[in-house]
């Protein structure tokens, strides 16, 4: 089983990226699990350029997408919604429509952010748009607010109750993926 | 010994095949400002009543939804919708059929979504013809409403005055071609 995390906020301290690992520590052992690292490289989407081969940033991400069983994106809130960055490559992914990568895959939604309300607008958006693009979204909500206070040293969440929520989650996500894989289903692969 | 068969009550006596070239499976559902109409390719039913308890079953294959655009079909088969990869099909299954002249009522089990619900069809039945190449038909056309949240079809997206853009109400049609199994 793989599990592809992909954190909606760049910087290297980002707090989306720490709720990425601290899911990394409640996964079950047997799972690969990879924090994808290209999301920057992905350029502006213009339908010009929508054309095979893709550019390589795209390629790369639409691939670590279709190889995965399961994805957990982690977005932070850029006012009240979704980051560019991650809508942008999001739009890469879902192009085509009918073929995407996205299609079917069971995605789980959380978020961190500095507020009180842990992207809650963002997350709720994100999942909006995974849905039209035709993913498996899962049950679930994540919501780290005030996220500078919430990490461990060990990098787990300190709140017992959102590492509940996030066990929850996770555990959403491989059941839908497990799901998946017992019905033989392929993953589309670009 | 004399038997007396009420023809305005009885179902024609036989096994009906469902002709897929001329039969539709589908929907109507209000969006936006008009109606939506879509209808399924892949479609199988068939009438059997040649018994004391006639039946009537149907399915339509999500995959073959037929909307002239691939990629509104594509959503369509999304897990936004109806799931095409996990629940493959719709289903009907009859438990009653009753007739009074042209019309008939059929009650039964719809599936949609892998969620199971009690439906009553209403509509017509045509009366066996002898079409040009010698085969026994009838026709059925049916119908019922449905509100799709119950299968947990449950897109949606407010308009700008607050509204949903997509009823939940949807009516199912089916118009349904048989030919008698030889």
């Amino acid at each position: 089983m793989k599990v592809l995390g992909i954190s909606g906020s760049l910087r290297s301290g980002s707090y989306n990226r720490q709720l990425l690992r601290a899911a990394e520590e409640l996964l079950p052992a047997e799972v690969e699990y990879v924090v994808y690292d290209g999301l920057k490289d992905v350029p502006p989407f213009d339908e010009d350029d929508d054309f095979e081969p893709a550019p390589a940033a795209v390629t790369a991400l639409r691939r670590a997408i279709g190889e995965a069983d399961a994805v957990l994106i982690a977005t932070p809130e850029y006012n009240s919604s979704v980051p560019g960055v991650l809508k942008n490559a999001l739009d890469w992914v879902s192009r085509p429509i009918a073929t995407n990568t996205l299609r079917n895959k069971p995605v789980a939604v959380v978020g961190a952010s500095t507020g009180a309300f842990g992207a809650v607008w963002a997350q709720a958006e994100l999942r909006k748009v995974l849905a039209a693009i035709g993913a498996r979204v899962v049950d679930g909500e994540v919501a780290v607010g005030h996220a500078p206070t919430r990490f461990a040293e060990d990098g787990r969440l300190e709140d017992e109750q959102l590492e509940e929520q996030l066990q929850e989650t996770i555990e959403a996500l491989l059941a839908e993926a497990e799901a998946r894989a017992g019905r033989g289903l392929t993953n589309i692969r670009s | 010994m004399s038997i007396t068969t009420d023809s305005t009550q009885a179902l024609p006596v036989g096994n009906w095949q469902l002709d897929t070239v001329h039969s539709t499976i589908g929907f109507e559902v209000d969006y936006l400002a008009g109606v939506f109409r879509g209808q399924f390719r892949d479609v199988e039913a068939k009438l059997e009543a040649d018994g004391a308890s006639p039946a009537l079953t149907g399915s339509a294959k999500v995959a073959s939804v037929d909307v002239r655009d691939e990629n509104f079909a594509a959503h369509l088969q999304s897990p936004d919708f109806f799931d095409a990869e996990r629940y493959p099909e719709l289903g009907f299954e009859s438990n009653e059929i009753e007739r009074a002249d042209d019309r008939i009522t059929v009650r039964g089990g719809i599936t949609i979504k892998g969620v199971e619900k009690p439906v009553e069809l209403t509509g017509t039945l045509v009366d066996p013809i002898t079409d040009p190449y010698g085969r026994e038909r009838i026709s059925l056309k049916l119908e019922t409403t449905v509100d799709r949240t119950d299968f947990g079809v449950n897109w949606n997206v407010p308009l700008p005055d607050g509204n949903p853009a997509l009823a939940n109400e949807v009516k199912l049609e089916a118009e349904l071609f048989f030919v008698k199994e030889a």
